[in-house]
């Protein structure tokens, strides 16, 4: 019965077709002449989209898959606004799925209706002839086509059950039909769906060779302030020991102390600039030990729950650490170090990763952390969802595919 | 003392040669290369074996590991593992085996001889020592750094160094007998069990490190 009203609504959705159609054909030549024309067409399209609109959201419920709407982005400027409508290949998509939608929605709906008033005539065949034993003005067509006879109207008692079943089971067809045909002609094209693909993928290319580039630069000077010019004074420390280490051995002893200092500075810096380029337990052993080290190494306490027991692929695993990292950084600073959790859960062809802190109002717009995150994940057409309602708590929900 | 010394890199290879042979100890090495490294530990039986972390042929962890496998074979075979960086993961494993005469520094502390010479020394005499790294998180914590009196600071950092009472009150110029009093009252604030075994006593301090 559901499929039947879904059928019903379909027709009624495709119902207006001729009268929008008709209007299109009257409303293009007329356009040329004159405005009334063109908000006559305006209004057409304004309806078309409506109705195809309802359309992809009941066959997004039937195929359980969104049918997204293609349209292009309207620009400012009513002529701008009508050049793009009447270049949209969606206008017109719109309108060869209405006269479809006409046709194969009445079509259906007719089709089951009618399979069910036969299935129904059929059956009580042989009750009828017994109700009605002499011809009428209103014969139900069973009892024309037997002529009254006995076995016959006995014979389609077995064909009415046929009929019943084949209007049981044909609406569900009918229904997934008609979804098909709208996921085909409302959805992007393939062409369409390409370019946003382009469009995105151009825009985390850039995103990620800016990023690469910042990354080197602040490598560069981290190298050139810290260790190199740690190196110089040391070097200079030992050639002023050397020079005076016969004259004033203490005074040599002393630079040379300090030397050893300034050596030891230098390697405390180089270790943690490696460290944040790629953390030696990550190439060791891993996202999943690396989370672990991270959480040991943390002044706070942070709560694990790690369900990933294979290596991913060395890209995927830096992002998805440092994405982590700078959550976790996120959430203490954030929640003074109270109830921080880290979930990790391989689902063979996505990563689920959760951060979670006990505090909310997180303002996604404000700070670069979150920003940051969001590069680095979709850089590997990952995502992130960030949930922090003002009384909290804050979850950062990011998901990163790791099909290997 | 036989030293065995296992280190890909020749610099710091020859530096440590030379730095162990002037203070007498008699120096072995064998084949930098992780691929059955902890059989040939194991088959040279040294006095202590000094191990490089990152090694041939994957430069990731096999010194770590050959080290955890040798102790399997021979429990308490003194090893001290050197790296370019130090995690408190990798001083868990090393510590799991619950058996002592273990060390873990970074390679930075070879700069200060005496001191290194010194940790050999201990850890060959079967001592715990763990690189002031491994807890210095832990003396970072605001809650820690509550509780814990400057002075309790420094006699955790030493004790995990892996070094005695006596060693300890030597540092920080206390009598012996205060340190054993500093040490309960740190014990007895970061509610771990009192025991007087030095090895005992890292395992404690790390193990709450974990559970903090």
């Amino acid at each position: 019965m559901r499929e039947l009203g879904w059928l019903a609504t379909g027709a009624a959705i495709g119902g207006p077709a001729p009268l929008l159609l008709a209007l299109v054909a009257l409303a293009l030549p007329a356009s040329l002449a004159g405005g009334f024309g063109l908000a006559v067409f305006a209004g057409v399209v304004w309806m078309c989209r409506r109705l195809a609109g309802v359309q992809r959201r009941r066959a997004a419920a039937v195929l359980g898959c969104p049918v997204p709407s293609p349209y292009r982005q309207p620009p400012s400027g009513s002529w701008a606004r009508l050049r793009t409508v009447l270049g949209d290949p969606g206008t017109w998509r719109d309108l060869a799925w209405l006269a479809c939608q006409f046709i194969v929605g009445l079509g259906s709906l007719v089709l089951c209706v009618g399979l069910w008033l036969g299935a129904a005539q059929c059956v009580t065949a042989p009750v009828l002839r017994v109700l009605l034993p002499e011809p009428t003005g209103f014969d139900p067509a069973v009892l024309e086509w037997t002529g009254r006879s006995g076995p016959l109207t006995w014979i389609l008692v077995p064909v009415g059950i046929g009929l019943a079943a084949l209007a049981y089971l044909l609406p569900r067809h009918l229904v997934r039909g008609q979804a098909r045909l709208a996921a085909i002609l409302l959805g992007p094209t393939t062409a369409a769906r390409l370019s946003a693909r382009v469009d995105g993928l151009t825009a985390t290319r850039t995103a990620a060779v800016d990023a690469s580039a910042s990354e080197l630069r602040r490598i560069e000077r981290d190298l050139h302030d810290g260790a190199q010019a740690r190196l110089v004074a040391l070097a200079m420390n030992l050639g002023v020991a050397e020079d005076v280490i016969d004259t004033d051995p203490a005074g040599a002893k002393a630079l040379l102390v300090e030397a050893r200092a300034g050596a030891g500075v230098a390697l405390t810096e180089l270790r943690d600039l490696v460290r944040g380029i790629h953390p030696p337990v990550l190439a060791d052993r891993g996202l999943a030990a690396a989370v672990e080290a991270l959480a040991l190494n943390s002044a706070f306490r942070v709560g694990l729950d790690l369900r990933l027991h294979r290596r991913l692929a060395a890209p995927v695993e830096a992002a998805a650490y440092f994405a982590i990292a700078e959550a976790v950084t996120n959430a203490i600073r954030h929640s003074g170090g109270r109830q921080v959790n880290v979930t990790l859960v391989d689902t063979e062809k996505t990563l689920h990763i959760t951060v979670y802190d006990g505090r909310g109002g997180a303002d996604p717009s404000r700070g670069t952390g979150l920003l940051g995150i969001q590069r680095r994940l979709s850089a590997f057409d990952g995502t992130l969802r960030i949930s922090s309602p003002s009384g909290g708590p804050t979850t950062l929900d990011m998901r990163l595919p790791c099909a290997s | 003392m036989r030293v065995l010394i296992v280190e890909d890199q020749a610099l710091l290879r020859d530096g440590l040669t030379r730095m162990l042979t002037a203070y007498g100890m008699d120096v072995a090495t064998t084949p930098a290369d992780g691929t059955g490294l902890a059989e040939r530990i194991v088959a040279q039986q040294p006095d202590i074996a000094v191990v490089d972390v990152r090694l041939p042929p994957t430069f990731t962890d096999e010194g770590l590991r050959a080290a955890v496998a040798a102790r399997r074979a021979v429990p308490g075979l003194p090893i001290l593992v050197l790296s370019q960086y130090v995690e408190r993961l990798y001083a868990r494993e090393l510590l799991a085996d619950g058996a002592s005469a273990v060390g873990y520094l970074l390679k930075d502390r070879v700069a200060d001889v005496r001191q290194f010479i010194d940790a050999v020394g201990r850890v060959a005499a079967g001592a715990t020592v763990m690189d002031p790294d491994v807890i210095a998180r832990l003396l970072h914590r605001p809650d820690t750094l509550a509780t814990l009196t400057t002075r309790e600071g420094d006699v955790l950092r030493l004790m995990a160094e892996g070094h005695s009472n006596a060693a300890i009150a030597a540092r920080i110029a206390v009598t012996e007998k205060s340190v054993s009093n500093l040490i309960n009252s740190l014990f007895a604030k970061l509610g771990l069990p009192p025991s007087a075994d030095h090895h005992r006593r890292v395992l404690a301090v790390l193990s709450y490190l974990d559970h903090a």
